[in-house]
């Protein structure tokens, strides 16, 4: 076979009608060979994508099946245990999906296993964004996106765990009703207008159905659209490295090959969840039965993206108090409100906030499109694993049951532990990832200014035994010299001790401290000492003298 | 160097020869005349060593082979196995799951090796220019709405604008508006609360008798001397309302027998019958069902947020994020001696909210539960 040599008439004929109709060549021209840049962490969001193109697919599929109902019949569908059980059509509904549809419960398992996946795509490439700073100039906008996109998705998931009305789905269901209800002032108002009445009425499942397969996925595909073309036109960042700089961007053209790589991802995506929607059992609704608001099965467990907010909701001490006496309106449930709201407002705010207080503290207006190295931002890298503690600590409280049950420790323990643990942990992780950061810091300058350790073990004229430092590869050093300092406000004092303008009041002190001390270089690349000396290194002591004299011997 | 700054050339009269933002032939760009010789040329696109390329072509090919066999065995799968039963249900599951993923990722893993081992490897560069617009074309632009919003007179004719935004303040309440009636109850929204003061036990049954307490899921009503083993529970709800699920969301009991010293001052003794001791089931907290008990101690736990009350001591709570008792249904006999409500709750029962009030302490001031 051999190359063409002219556009074959099958897509010449076709383009050449739209190209008249469309006049598309002009941006086909630029963004054809769009050049999108190559690391591994920039296939996390990715996932996300493509798992919500799973579920839109999945979850179409599953509506032909599904009544929004909660009409009570008796069952009368093949699965014999429940025959002649009163149930809500759509349990009924979701159990002929299961077992009364060729591939339905396939399909309903990739659904719900690649809702589980969405989540934590967005989850990871969040983090990886916040991590190497992309969310920076120009990039804020996007940010805010995709922070409203995960907030949807963790609406998008509550309502759509509670469809099929068994009995689990409907334990999620009740302590949505009752976190909702706690809320001061609104709280009746809102249980009432959400379920029609009382808990749970007759209307929430058909309620929850237009939300959960129009609206929001609506919104979603929206903002997913919206994200996706801030990022065509912004261009993706790109990590430091050989002839990458902040004015371009270097990596593989979008036509053939980033196309190419895309599509198999999706694959490998699809691959994913369809294997586990084969091999490992997800939701299994039959075991459950039927919701009915008297009953529960100990160890019910959320999705695990709500598990942080049941973790809130176990960790809280009971406070209750009526802000206007015994009698009256008043009664603020804090043992609710607290851990339902504040946890998930701290991160939301947090996130939104963050791209926003960072410019403000460094005062760094610029453009940045060489996404940093996490280590080179060692206060931003600490805050990110501290939020990250703070979620982990609250979500492996809300499996507490199950770890005390699985390692034979007093439940309570666990939660007493939990509670010193939320104010406690996120500080050590603070304390020990600044500290991780510098430690890899010095690395690189180590290894920038002595080169890396080349295996080679030379024996000197006088009996000393060195190990050979060789540079490192180019790629390697131009990836590592792509760190910059911290950007920093002038925050020096003038010779009489007045600090610069702006920073004089108490608010502007606290932002001179804070630039002080998120900003500036920590571990410069080059000690000093470095260049020019030759590339070898003691590597053990020749048994007398300590490491000292052996270095300045080989000098 | 990128492929986007090469200049095109764009002929006059197009012909259906080209297809668009592809190269010119003669231009040194991949799919170009002779690319090998020319792609050479092209910093950034290293080919791959063609004897490699040939052998991934053989893996590439085995991989989509495997897809065609495996989306085949789908289809089959899908006629074959029918399902009903758990394990028909599993075994075609199991058959068109695995196809289904054998398929996929056959092709994906043929893509892969497709774009590695045949495809140049690339290292493009392509320019980037700051988000921000030219300066002119913002004086422009500035200047457009200036004067745009000028000849429409908006900023001049004062009249126009407050008029228009009187006008959209009542359409912007419509939607509001339109979703009072979410609720089917059609009440004063300040009566919301009322209805959660009161459950189905404060209601007689058709012979105008209080309502008994029947068993959960047997609808069997309880003799008080057949409940006789010290220690049990029971969940138990009101006849008549066995599959009302609002009402048994509200009203839903467990009922613990007790010896009479085990009971200590926090249970009203008044509303226990011969030791029997009617709770609401409904968790204070968030409303979960606290469903779990525990004889040696007499804790009732509550399965989501494990809120611990002490069943012989009025329900109260002893540990958890739960702030108040279950609340105690009063309790008797009839004359046949069925246990029956003696009437309803006297406080709410389940999740706090905010017109609830401090209703133990009020009822306490009444005389009631203490």
């Amino acid at each position: 076979m051999s190359d063409l040599k002219a556009v074959p008439k099958a897509i010449a004929g076709p383009s050449n009608f739209l190209d008249e109709r469309l006049g598309g060549a002009n941006a086909l021209k630029r963004n054809l060979r769009k050049i999108f840049p190559d690391h591994w962490s920039f296939l996390l969001g990715e996932i996300a994508l493509y798992s919500f193109v799973i579920l839109l697919l999945t979850g179409t599929f599953l509506t032909l099946w599904f009544k929004p109902s909660m009409m009570e019949i008796a069952y009368d569908g093949s699965y014999a245990p429940l025959k002649g059980v009163m149930m809500s059509e759509a349990y009924a509904s979701s159990l002929e999906i299961s077992f009364d549809v060729r591939g339905g419960l396939l399909i309903r398992q990739m659904h719900h296993w690649a809702a589980l996946l969405f989540v934590a795509g967005m989850m990871v490439h969040m983090l990886r964004v916040f991590f190497t700073g992309a969310y920076r100039k120009p990039r804020e906008i996007n940010w805010i996106i995709g922070i409203l996109l995960l907030t949807l998705a963790l609406a998008e998931g509550l309502t759509g765990y509670s469809l099929p009305d068994d009995l689990l789905s409907g334990a999620g269901l009740r302590i949505t009703e009752g976190v909702a209800i706690s809320l001061p002032i609104v709280g009746t108002y809102i249980t009432f207008f959400l379920f029609g009445g009382e808990y749970p009425g007759e209307d929430v499942i058909s309620r929850f159905y237009s939300l959960h397969i129009l609206l929001i996925p609506g919104i979603l595909l929206a903002l997913v659209t919206a994200h996706m073309v801030l990022m065509w036109v912004q261009k993706h960042t790109q990590m430091p490295g050989k002839g990458r700089t902040n004015k371009n961007v270097v990596g593989a053209p979008f036509y053939p090959a980033f196309m190419a790589k895309a599509g198999a991802y999706f694959l490998f995506t699809l691959a994913v969840v369809a294997g586990l929607a084969t091999f490992a059992q997800i939701n299994p609704i039959w075991l459950f039965g039927p919701y009915t608001p008297a009953d529960i099965s100990a160890g019910s467990q959320p999705d695990w993206y709500m598990g942080f907010l049941e973790g809130s909701l176990r960790l809280m001490p009971p406070w209750e108090i009526n802000l206007f006496g015994t009698a009256q309106a008043g009664t603020l449930p804090l043992s609710v409100i607290i851990p339902a709201l504040l946890p998930l407002g701290i991160i939301m705010t947090g996130l939104a906030l963050y791209p926003f207080l960072e410019r403000w503290v460094t005062g760094d207006n610029r453009e940045h499109h060489v996404a940093d190295r996490p280590r080179n931002n060692p206060h931003r890298t600490s805050i990110g694993m501290s939020a990250i503690t703070f979620y982990g600590v609250l979500w492996l409280l809300g499996a507490n049951d199950e770890i005390a049950a699985n390692f034979h420790i007093s439940l309570n323990w666990t939660t007493y532990a939990g509670r010193v643990l939320i104010f406690v942990a996120p500080a050590l992780a603070y304390l020990i990832t600044y500290r991780v950061c510098l430690g890899l810091q010095r690395s690189d300058q180590a290894i920038i200014s002595h080169g890396v350790e080349s295996g080679v073990i030379k024996r000197l004229p006088h009996g000393e035994f060195i190990e050979v430092h060789t540079p490192p590869s180019e790629d390697i050093e131009a990836h590592m010299r792509g760190k910059e300092a911290v950007p920093m406000l002038p925050v020096a004092e003038d010779p009489s001790g007045i600090p610069p303008k702006g920073m004089r009041g108490p608010v502007g002190k606290l932002r001179g401290r804070m630039s002080k001390a998120y900003g500036g270089e920590k571990i410069p690349l080059d000690d000093g000492h470095g260049h020019g000396h030759e590339e070898e290194h003691a590597a053990i002591g020749t048994g007398s003298g300590s490491g000292d004299d052996d270095r300045s011997i080989t000098h | 160097m990128t492929d986007n700054e090469h200049e095109i050339e764009q002929p006059d009269e197009r012909k259906p020869k080209r297809v668009i933002g592809t190269p010119a032939p003669g231009t040194s760009m991949l799919g170009a005349a002779e690319p090998e010789a020319a792609d050479q040329d092209v910093p950034g696109v290293t080919l791959q060593d063609e004897a490699k390329a040939r052998k991934a072509e053989k893996i590439v090919a085995l991989c989509f082979a495997i897809t065609f066999l495996a989306g085949i065995a789908f289809i089959i799968s899908y006629v074959y196995f029918q399902v009903g039963s758990p394990d028909a249900t599993g075994t075609s599951n199991l058959a068109l799951g695995s196809s289904l993923t054998v398929a996929i990722l056959a092709l994906a893993i043929g893509i892969v090796v497709w774009t590695r081992q045949i495809m140049p490897k690339y290292a493009l560069v392509q320019e980037r220019h700051t988000m921000t617009s030219d300066e002119e074309d913002r004086e422009v632009v500035a200047d457009t709405f200036l004067r745009g919003a000028n000849e429409s007179g908006f900023v001049k004719r004062k009249l126009l604008r407050r008029t228009l935004l009187l006008a959209a303040a009542p359409l912007g309440l419509i939607p509001v508006v339109l979703l009072r009636d979410l609720d089917n109850n059609k009440m004063p929204g300040a009566d919301f609360h009322k209805e959660l003061r009161h459950t189905v036990w404060g209601q007689k049954n058709k012979e105008g008798k209080p309502l008994r307490l029947v068993v959960e899921g047997t609808g069997q009503p309880i003799r008080a001397a057949d409940f006789n083993s010290p220690g049990g529970i029971l969940s138990v709800v009101p006849e008549g309302y066995e599959h009302d699920l609002t009402a048994l969301a509200k009203a839903t009991l467990i009922l613990i027998k007790f010896r009479p010293e085990e009971i200590k001052d926090g249970t009203n003794r008044n509303w226990t019958h011969d030791g029997i001791v009617a709770y609401s089931k409904i968790c204070t907290h968030v409303g979960c069902p606290a469903a779990l008990y525990e004889q040696n101690t007499h804790h009732i736990l509550c399965p989501c947020h494990q809120s611990t009350f002490d069943a012989a001591d009025g329900a109260k709570v002893i540990f958890g994020p739960a702030a108040r008792p279950l609340p105690q249904l009063p309790i008797t006999v009839d004359a046949e001696g069925y246990l029956v409500a003696q009437g309803d709750f006297k406080v709410p029962v389940g999740p706090s909210y905010w017109e609830r009030g401090d209703a133990e302490a009020e009822a306490g001031m009444k005389g009631g539960q203490a």
